[in-house]
Formats: C-alpha cells, structure tokens, sequence
C-alpha cells in the first residue's frame, strides 16, 4: 500500500517537473496565474492587476488602505450617498404586515399601559436654589396635599361603590320576595341620585375632585358625561378628546388648563381659547370645553366649525396619532367609494344600447343631515381651513417625508409627528418670532433630526443639543421631549433616542434640572417595568443620572407624594425608581428616610412602598446590600406584625430578596425577624403564608448547620401540611423551600427518608405537575437536591416505574429526572434488581416517545454510560431497537437513534461488544445516502464515533471504502453535515491516512477549499487542521501547491483560512518543506498573493515559536522587501511578522536579524492607519522582549523632546509602552541630565564605584 | 476611519496614562527626570544586591540607605520648575 502510495507521490512530482517551464514564478508547477486574466510577462502585466479589493465589504481592513490608493476615475457621488439610495429603494418590505408591532403601545400588557394615565405634572419648585421659583410651579407642600386629595377620592369612590353593590344586593333581595319591578326600579334610581348627591358633595368638599380613574369607577356616576362614558363600554370618547399637552389617552387634571393647541404645550396659561374657557385659576374639568380641536370622532361630528370659528393659526397640529390613522384610512375609503360622477360612466360604458334614463319623478334625494354629513366630509385638521372637494386630497400629504424648512430630508415623517413637530411647517418668517419661539424651533428640529434623521444627521443634531443644553435651557427642553415619549405611537428606536437625549442633556443641565425631575420620572418610570431588558436598564441609567444631577433632596421631596399613591402602579415604579436612587447614591444616605417611610402612621401605603423599596434594593445591588443588611431587615422588620395582610407579604418578600442577596452571609442581621417568621407561619394561610415560607426558604441556607436543622424540621410541618394546597403558587414556593432546605449541612437525610419522601412523592409526582412548565423545572430541580442526600436508590426505585407510566409529558419528567440524578451520583448504589427495571423502563420510554425529545436521549444516554459494564446483557437489546428505529420512516426517529449510537459507542467498547458496533457501522454505512441533512449528520456522527473507539484498521466497513463515500459528502452544504464530515474525514486523515490513496487525499484537498468559506467557526478550524493532517500523510508539496492557488481568490476569508492553513501545513510538515515556495509564491505580482504570503508568515512564525531562529535568516529579506513596500497592508502584515518572529527567538541570539529588521519597522512609526499602527507598536514591542529595552531607549531619545509636536506625541506613546514595559530595566540606560543652577538631575547613586 | 484611529489611540493613551511615571508629549525635562530619579531609587532599594553595593560605597547600613533613598523620593530634582504655559 505505501509503496503504492510512494510511486504515486514520485509518479505526480515527475509529471510536473516535466511540465515546468524556466518563465513561470512559481515553483509549484502547476500553480502560476492566468496569463489571459493577468497579462503577459512583459511591463505591461503590471497595469491590470487588482489593485484593490471590492468596496462592499467594510470591516475589510485592506480595504481601508485600497481606497485611499485607488485613483478617481470620474466624479461622482459619495458612496454613502449611493447606499442610502439603495437602501431607500428595498424599503417596501412585503413581511409588514405580519412582524409584530415595533411600537411600544401595542405590545404592552394592560399593566404597563397604565403609565399612560400618569400625567406630567406642572414644574416644582426647586426649594434648593434660593432663586425664586416660576409662578405656576407647584410646592412640595401643594403636592402632597394634591396627592392627600386624591387618595381622600379614592376611599370616597370605594365606599359609594360598596354602598351601591349593598343596595344593589337589598334590591335582588326586594325583587326575589315578590316585590314589583317597578318598585325596584324607583328604589335604584333613587340610589343613583343619591350616589350623584354624594359624589357631588364629595366633590365640593374636594375643592374640585379630578376625575376618576377607569380602574376605580365603578357604577357610581356623577354627571351626564359619565353616563355617557359608561354607555361607550369604559373607554370615554373624552379621554380620546386630542389635546396637545395631554397626548391620547391622557387625562385632564383640574388643576390644569386646556391650551390651545397652536400654544406652547406646557405653557400653563392658555393663550387662545374658545369663549367658555374661564380665565386663569382652577377649575373644575367639567365645565370645560375641549379648545382648539377639530375633532371629528367627538360625539357630535359636526365639524370644526361647530366648536369654534377655525382661526388661521392653528392649522396642522392637533390630532391624536390614532385619530390621524382612522382619518387616513376613511379618507382612503371614502375615495374609493365615492359616487361615480357622469363624464366617468360615460367613459366606462359603450356609447350604443345604453340608454340614460329620466330619475322618476317621485325620487326625492336624502336630505338628512346624519347622511348629508358621511357624504360631504367635514374639512378636517391639517388642511387649509374651509371646504374643499375631495378629489384635490387625492395625494395623501402625510406619506411622503416633507422637506421641513431647516432640518432636511429626513428618513420618515409618521403623520403623529405632525402633533408635535407640525409648527415647523407653517411657514412663518423667522424675523417675526420672538426669541423663545426661535428657541422653541430650534430644539423642535434638533429633535426631530434625532428622531427621524439618518444616523449622521442623529449624530450631529445630539451633539447640538447636549452642547447648548444649558442655554436651551431645561424647561423647554423637557416640555418638548417628555411630550414625545408619552405619545401612544412611540417605537421602540424613538423611545431609545429619546432617552438618550434625556441622558445627554442630565449631565449638561446639573441642578437644572430640579423642577422637572417629577416630569422625567413620570416618563421614565415605566421603563423600569419594561419587559425589555435593554430598556430596564437604560431606564436604571437615567434615574442614577437624574439622582446624581438633582441631589438626594430633591429626588426624596418629588417622590414622596407617590409613595402613598392610590394608583399601585405609581406605587410600583415609584419604588423601583427609589431602589435606582439608593443604588446611585448609596443606602446609607436614603436609609433614614426609609425608616421613617416604613413606619410611617398615615397610610400602609406607604409602608408598603417602603418595604417594597427595600425589595427593590436587594433585587438590584444583590451582595452589595451586605454592610448595610442589619439596618435594612431592622427597618422592615416590623412589617412583619402589620396591621395590613399585603403590608406582611411584602414585607416577607423583601426578607428573602436581602436573604438571597446577601447569601451566604449575614445570617445574624435576620436574627430579629425569626421569631415574627415562625410566629407568622404558624398563623397565616394562603398568599401570606406562601412569601412567609418563601422568606424562611431564603434564611435557612443561611444558618449554622445545628439551627438550620431545628428551624427545616420547625417548618417541614407546615410544609408537609402544604404539599396538598391546591394553589399553584403555593405549590412552587413549596417545593422550593424543601429544596432549599435538605440542602443544609444540618438535615440528616434519615429525617428526609422518612419525614419528607413519603409525602412528597404523594403528592407531587402526580401527572399533573408534569404539565405545568414551571411546576415540571421546580419538581425535578428539588427531587435532585433531594437525592443528593438520600442517594440514587431511593429516589430511583420510587419513579422507576413511572417510566412506563401511560402519560408522556410524566415519563419525560420521569426521564429527566432520573437523567439529572444518575449524572450528579452515578449508579453505583443501584442494585441487579433496580437496574433490570431501570433499563427496562427506560427503554420502554425511549421506544414510546410520539415526540421525539432530546430528554429521553439524554436520559437513555446518561443511564447507559453511567451503568459502563453492567450494561453489556442489555445491549443486544438496545442495538436491536437501534437498528429498528434507524430504518423508521419518521427522519426524527432515525436521527435520533444515530445519535444514541453516538452516546454509547464508549460503552460497547468498553462492554467489548466489538462485533456489534462493526455491525453498526455497516448499517449506517449504508443509510450515508440519507436525504434529510440533520439525519445525515447525525449517522456522520456516529461513524465517527465508531471509527473513534474500534480504531481504523478494525473498522467495517473499511477506510479505503468508507472515504470515497465521505468525499461527495463534503459538498453538503448543511452546515450540521460538513461539521461531522470533516470531523471524520479530519480523523481519518490524523489516524488512518495511508488507507487511503494519495489521488482521493488530493480530490478531499480541493473539496475543502471550499469549505473556508463556512459561516461555522468550527468547520474551519477543522478544515485548517484537516489540510495540515493530509500534508503529512501525502507530502507538502501538493497540498501546498492547492493551497498557495488558492490565495488569488477574492474572498477575504478563504484567504486569510488559507494562510492558517500553510501555516499549519508547515508546521506540521517543518518549516523547510514549505518556505521555499512559500517565499517564491511572494514573486508573483499580486496583492493577495503577496499578503497571503506574508500572513501566512506571520502565522507560521506564531506557531513554530522558537524553531523560528532556524529560518529568520532566510525570510530577511522578504521582509525587509514588505516593510518597504508601498501598500501598507504589506507593511503591517510584515510587521506582525516581526513581532511574532522576535517574540519566539527571544534568547536565542539572532539579535543582528533582528535588529536589521527594526530598523525597517522604525520608519513606520508615523503611520496614521488605526491598524497599521497598531501592528508597528507591536513589532517594536516585541523588539523590545528580544532585543531588550537599551536599544528601544536609544530609538526614542531621539524624538521625545523634537520641536515638532506630532513627532513627540508619537515618540512619547512609544516611550509609555516602553517604560511600562520595562521600567526596571530601563534604569541604567537614561541619559545623563546634567544639574542646572535650580535642580539636581544627575543621579549620583549610580555613579558609586568601590 | 479617522474616527476609528482616534478610538484606538485615545484607547492606548488612557491605557498608558493609568501607570504612573508614563508621560506626553508636554512633559518637560524635569518631570520626566523626577520619574527617572523615583525609578533608579526604587530599582536600587528593590534589587537586593544594588542597595547592599551602595550601602557598602558609602558605608552606612542597608536599611539606612533605604530610608534615605525612600526620602529622597519626595523632590528628587529639587523644587519644580514652573512650566512656561
């Protein structure tokens, strides 16, 4: 065979030397480029080559540098500009319609769309400044008696609720004892007046009540217009009332005055207003009148004119984005089914046998004014006041991105940001405007540039912003961006820049800020719930920066009001909010504040909130709480003993968040809340006793082992008592606790035996928890804590059975779990008995899958490996099913039992089944013609698996036939088929290379090129390592030959996967058998050719480290030629070169090449190029290792102290990494200073000579 | 690219301007003097044998020629110069 092979090789060499002709530049005969592609060999063949390498590709590095080379063959456009015109064209993307919304509004649950009835309070004064404050803005004082009035509402609204549910509970009482209906009747509605009288004394008494929250009105009504909401199913057509201070779905405060809506939005004095508006002061909301809205979804739809005479000014803006959406659409029905008009008949029926007839003369056309008013459309906000025919609308104005005066194109224009940006196309003369709206404008178009801009203008128009944040000034800063993060139909990208300018702008407005942070917090809050973890925590970002901006002081003072909100979602985010705070500022600063909030008298709220921050503090800074862990559990301890049933769960909660984060520490600071806890299990049920439990749970992995086992068998009663709750939640938290707790050292697992197991195997494994994701996790993740110490047996032979259970979802958890334990602990207790029912069963299992799933592979797996030789009886068995489920019809079940081959082929082996697997490998040998890729994969696999353990001159069916199979194979381009693959063919070649002729390695060499290209980081390794494999079965030469052709083509990372792969052919074949051509490869002309040579150099240097000083002789010059060379890719990759070579020869004296070199190096210094200076710094550091730090020294004092500054900079930078380097050894090698008249800069110690 | 260069100078920069001693283009004689001095006292009193040979050339105890060295530290040059900027 290898004689055969030797003839072949000598056969091959022969034939090419033949061929070789004294002109071509290779060595290798039949590598030499193509003359036709790369012209003759005159001087001209030097005008055609590629001088660069394709522009699209833009982390290309070589690209950079082939650019800036090539010559501008005309005037054109920039290239940027090119690919946004490509990019605008594909921009019609027919998956629209079905990619899930990318607006915020739309996937958020009905919880999180509360923070849209939040509303962005007036300013605050900033009691910090000393400066007098803004008129309008509000005292701490005010708010909290705003906050104390609304709550004061809520209770009103609560008891009338109750007492109209008590009534409503008499009157079926009343009807059902025979009572008329009529009575009943009166009865209510005698309640309901009496219900209004109350609320509209409640109202009086209020001092004008705002309006109530949808969450919290109930039956009660008080006026006409809450009838009215009622009757349209919860959801007011006044809250859709579009007013621009209040976007959507926003409710009016009282205390606020509607605008109109070519107004300032946030200027609180209204500037033009209907005749009904009263002027200034407070006001109830329900005499007001909706102002400067043309509002067609109103209840009445009469049209703007109906409300108010349209003045000129207030054209385009004020829509809800929703109502602009509907409007869009009608108006696009409307068109098309508008009445056909004569001249159209005309033209679309034949001019003969039609015939126009006379209307009869009793038709009578609709004249009523509901129809009259479909028909003719309302003139509507955004176009030119007055009527106009619907036709000239045709050409929907909102579509097409308008060029705004002063911003430029932009990438969209949504037709919801005509509310907020629509003031920058009304066209007005700049020299008008006062200097606030100027200012106004400005920041409108810097935020519509960041917006909606492309990404350069966004960069632009950020850093404006941030630059003149503090001339702009908070106040109109903020009442423009908060507005926009409010709106309904915000994306998640808006959302994300717009935070960004918040951020930007904190850090620039400083104390600035301080009035609006209460209106940055309305905003910025819910993020903190998002359910987007990016979002979270930008959110988390901006609270820290807003709380290190505006001060402790002021953040406690503006959230305080909302601590006792009545709204829970306030009360929520309020408290994550302050969590961020303590975060940024520390614990200790917020914990006075939060003793006193925690114990505050007023409301449980506000404990609530309080032990809820706590919470939220050992949530967020995890171990960090430890120093301050003692004075946070003695702040909330109390809560424990609470009056207020959610009080104590939270409070229990928050115990076990400081206990988990402060695990495994801290147990003497829960010291005071042990007693309440077991005081409280024994007390409690349901909910309460569940976060009771759960807090215990936390504890006790805490304590020494003694007390951890007295406190697991003090609670194990309960726990017992609650395996039976039928409360999911309960459930869980059960089963964690017994987890929680067998994992301390105290618990003796006799106890478990024969307390805990009995109970628990009862109760819990039952079918149903099978069914329940969480349930399923949390049962199996506690019955492994649970054998872990009772040991596999026991747990083992009480599920054992269950393998055969009829139920699949139980069998899997049955499998898994038994998968988890045999892992963690092996079988070694698991006695004939057990093991004949283990296997059996799981065989059962695996045979009865209906969905083929990875469990049951890994647990059949498992199982068998971990049995190791006790398994050898059953294996007939197994392989009788393997083989019968390889032939199944279903591709998932062939694919699996190839991949059980995979698991156990180990075993076989070691069981000496020998016969078996050959048997085995017959058979998949055969199946290697399977048409579904995972499967062939799969079978790959196995093979390799076999040809792994039984070794290649015992494989059947043999090499030299099996390999020839594999070739074909390779072309696959799956990627799971070419991983295997070349797995295999990569051993074959390592192990078994001469079963093989040199003709088929060759044929393999060329199908591998092609996979460099694989996207699999993996598979190319595998290549790489491959090619290395076959160069040492069949000689270098021709694989290098393959390989060295390879380095003209254009991609980029077949080229670079072609140099590691010389590299590795020449390390694993020596140096000397490939440098030779390698280095003559480097006369070729070309670009990549010459820096593929010079990579794989480089990477070759890298990997025969020190055997380097044998040949740095010999590549001198060819770098020395690179390093002078024009193109700097050249230069940089002989300059990583350099560093590697110098790094391996360390020591070995080859210092004179060495040094010859850096004097090439040296000239580069001043490159520009990111990456070529990069790669001179590193070649002179790693000059620096070989040639010491002296000669470095003696390169730099050159130019450190040049006149010219970019010179020193660079001299300085080389200097710093020298001296960080070696600043040792640098010590005898300064310069002398000599002294001056005023210092001393000789250093004597240095001159002592005994 | 002119951005990426910056990144990755100003990347360096900040890495070199963590250790002590490392200087810039505006260092001036003295302050690059005064790191040598610091550095030649520190190599001395690190190298067992350095500080022995000059303790036994100027004849004094080891740990005298320590402290000295350790003193000397604080104005190696002598008072600074005031920079012309």
């Amino acid at each position: 065979m290898a004689d055969d092979l030797d003839a072949q090789i000598r056969a091959a060499q022969a034939a090419r030397k033949k061929e070789k002709t004294a002109d071509k530049a290779s060595l290798v005969g039949d590598v030499s480029y193509d003359q036709d592609l790369y012209g003759g060999r005159g001087v001209e063949r030097f005008e055609g080559y590629t001088t660069s390498i394709p522009v699209n590709d833009e982390d290309e590095e070589d690209d950079m540098f082939a650019k800036k080379a090539k010559k501008l063959s005309s005037y054109t456009a920039p290239k940027q500009v090119f690919e946004e015109m490509a990019s605008m064209e594909d921009d019609v993307d027919p998956m629209e319609n079905f990619r899930p919304s990318r607006r915020i509004a739309d996937r958020e649950s009905e919880y999180h769309a509360r923070r849209l009835n939040r509303q962005l309070s007036p300013e605050r004064i900033d009691a910090f400044s000393g400066q007098p404050a803004n008129s309008e803005a509000r005292s701490y004082a005010e708010v909290m008696r705003e906050a104390e009035l609304d709550r004061e509402q809520a209770q009103l609204q609560r008891k009338i609720q109750e007492k109209k549910k008590e009534e409503e509970e008499n009157m079926k009482e009343l009807a059902s004892s025979g009572e008329l209906q009529i009575r009943a009747q009166a009865q209510a509605a005698a309640m309901v007046e009496k219900a209004k009288a109350a609320a509209a004394a409640a109202a009086a008494s209020a001092d004008g009540p705002k309006k109530r929250r949808w969450d919290q009105n109930g039956e009660g009504k008080t006026s006409e217009w809450e009838e009215d909401e009622k009757s349209t199913g919860g959801k007011s057509r006044w809250d859709e009332t579009p007013k621009e201070e209040v976007p959507a779905r926003k409710r009016n405060r009282w205390d606020e005055t509607p605008v109109d809506a070519s107004a300032s939005a946030w200027d609180a004095t209204p500037k033009k207003q209907s005749g009904a508006a009263t002027p200034g002061g407070k006001r109830s909301r329900w005499d007001e009148t909706p102002v400067g809205i043309t509002n067609q979804f109103a209840a009445t739809p009469v049209g703007n004119m109906g409300l108010m005479t349209p003045t000129p000014g207030q054209i385009p803006v004020p829509m809800t984005p929703e109502a602009v959406n509907a409007m869009r659409w009608e108006k696009e029905i409307d068109y098309r089914n508008r009445y056909l008009t004569d001249e159209e008949l005309d033209a679309m029926f034949p001019t003969e046998g039609y015939k126009i007839l006379e209307p009869p003369a009793t038709y009578v056309p609709i004249r009523t004014p509901a129809r009259k008013l479909m028909a003719t459309p309302t003139p509507m906000a955004g176009q030119a006041g007055g009527f106009m025919m619907q036709e000239e609308d045709r050409n929907q104005m909102y579509d097409v991105p308008p060029e705004i005066p002063g911003v430029g194109g932009l990438q969209f224009f949504k037709p919801e940001d005509m509310q907020h940006f629509g003031k920058l196309l009304d066209q007005k003369d700049e020299a008008e405007l006062s200097v606030d709206e100027l200012k106004e404008r400005k920041i409108m178009r810097l935020l519509l540039k960041i917006k909606n801009g492309t990404p350069p203008m966004r960069k632009t128009a950020l850093r404006q912003i941030t630059d003149k944040a503090r001339e702009f000034g908070a106040g109109p800063l903020f009442n423009q961006i908060l507005p926009l993060l409010m709106s309904p139909t915000l994306e998640d990208q808006e959302r994300h820049l717009l935070v960004k300018v918040i951020d930007r702008v904190l850090y620039k407005l400083d104390d600035l800020v301080r009035p609006y942070v209460h209106k940055i917090l309305v905003v910025i809050e819910p993020l903190l719930i998002d359910e987007d973890y990016y979002a979270r925590v930008e959110g988390r970002e901006i609270i820290s920066n807003l709380s290190k901006a505006a001060g402790l002081a002021t953040m406690i003072a503006t959230m305080r009001p909302d601590i006792d909100h009545v709204d829970e979602y306030v009360r929520n985010t309020t408290a994550r909010a302050f969590s961020v705070v303590a975060s940024a500022l520390g614990i200790p600063s917020l914990l006075p504040f939060l003793k006193a909030v925690c114990r505050s008298k007023k409301s449980w709220q506000a404990r609530h909130t309080g032990i809820k921050i706590v919470q939220q503090i050992a949530i967020l800074l995890g171990c960090a709480v430890l120093p301050h862990l003692k004075s946070l559990v003695e702040a909330i301890a109390h809560g424990l003993e609470d009056e207020q049933q959610k009080v104590r769960t939270i409070t229990a909660l928050a115990i076990a968040a400081l206990a988990e984060a402060a695990a495994p520490y801290g147990i003497e600071s829960f010291d005071i809340v042990l007693r309440p806890l077991w005081a409280g299990i024994k007390k409690h049920r349901g909910k309460g006793l569940a976060a009771f439990l759960k807090a215990i749970g936390y504890i006790i992995p805490l304590m020494d082992a003694e007390y951890a086992n007295y406190y697991t068998k003090e609670v194990m009663i309960i726990l017992i008592r609650e395996f039976q709750s039928p409360d999911e939640e309960m459930k869980k938290i059960v089963l964690k606790v017994v987890k929680q707790c067998s994992a301390t050292d105290g618990v003796e697992p006799q106890y478990i035996k024969t307390e805990i197991l009995p109970e628990f195997f009862k109760h819990f494994w039952v079918r149903r928890m099978a069914l329940d994701r969480r349930n399923y996790k949390q049962l199996v993740e506690t019955t492994v804590e649970l054998a872990q110490k009772v040991g596999v047996a026991e747990i083992a032979s009480k599920i054992v059975e269950d393998l055969k259970d009829e139920s699949e979802p139980y069998r899997k958890m049955v499998m898994e779990t038994i998968d988890k334990v045999v892992s963690q602990l092996g079988t070694a207790d698991i006695d004939h008995r057990l093991e004949v029912t283990l296997i059996d069963g799981v065989l059962y299992a695996f045979q009865e899958q209906t969905v083929e799933d990875v469990v049951m592979l890994n647990g059949f797996g498992t199982v068998v490996n971990s049995l190791g030789l006790r398994v050898k009886p059953y294996l007939q068995q197994i392989c009788s099913t393997i083989l019968w489920r390889l032939n199944n019809k279903s591709a998932k079940v062939r694919q699996q039992a190839a991949d059980l081959i995979s698991r156990i082929a180990v075993v076989m082996k070691t069981c000496g089944e020998e016969k078996l697997m050959g048997q085995l490998g017959v058979v998949l040998y055969e199946y290697l013609g399977e048409e579904y890729p995972e499967v062939l994969g799969s079978i790959l696999r196995a093979l390799k698996s076999i040809v792994n353990v039984i070794g290649m001159s015992n494989m059947t069916p043999p090499i030299k036939d099996l390999l020839p199979r594999l070739t074909p194979i390779l072309k696959n381009r799956h990627e799971k088929v070419q991983e295997n693959c070349i797995d295999l063919v990569g051993r074959i070649a390592d192990r078994g290379a001469e079963f093989v002729s040199a003709r088929e390695w060759m044929r393999i060499c060329f199908e591998l090129l092609d996979m460099l290209k694989a996207h699999k980081k993996g598979i190319r390794r595998a290549t790489v390592n491959t090619f290395g494999y076959i160069a040492k079965a069949i000689g270098p030469q021709d694989v290098l030959a393959t390989l060295l052709n390879n380095l003209k083509v254009q991609e980029r990372q077949n080229r670079v996967c072609t140099t590691v792969a010389i590299a590795i052919v020449a390390e694993t074949c020596s140096p000397f058998t490939v440098l030779p051509a390698l280095m003559n490869e480097y006369r070729v002309p070309e670009l990549n050719v010459q820096n593929g040579v010079l990579k794989s150099l480089s990477f070759l240097f890298e990997y025969i480290g020190e055997m380097g000083k044998d040949y740095i002789y010999a590549v001198t010059p060819l770098l020395e030629d690179a390093l002078m060379d024009r193109d700097l890719v050249h230069r940089q990759t002989a300059c990583t070169t350099v560093k590697h070579m110098s790094l391996g020869v360390f020591g070995l004296g080859c210092e004179d090449a060495l040094l010859h070199l850096l004097n090439h190096v040296w000239p580069n210094i001043f490159e520009t190029s990111p990456h070529v200076i990069n790669a001179v710094m590193e070649a002179i550091d790693g000059l620096r290792v070989a040639l010491g730090p002296s000669v470095i020294m003696q390169y730099v004092l050159q130019g450190l102290f040049h006149p010219a500054r970019r010179v020193r900079e660079i001299y300085w930078k080389i200097y710093n990494n020298l001296y960080i380097g070696s600043q040792d050894g640098l010590v005898a090698f300064y310069p002398r200073i000599e002294n001056d008249q005023r210092n001393i800069y000789e250093r004597y110690e240095l001159d002592l000579v005994i | 690219m002119s951005t990426a260069a910056m990144n990755m100078n100003a990347q360096l920069e900040h890495l070199q301007s963590k250790h002590v001693g490392t200087g810039h283009a505006d260092t001036n004689k003295f302050e690059w003097a005064v790191n040598q001095h610091r550095d030649t006292y520190a190599s001395v009193i690190g190298h067992n044998t350095l500080i022995a040979y000059s303790a036994v050339a100027e004849n004094e105890s080891i740990g005298r020629k320590k402290f000295e060295m350790i003193e000397k530290m604080l104005q190696p040059c002598g008072l600074p110069v005031p920079r012309d900027d």
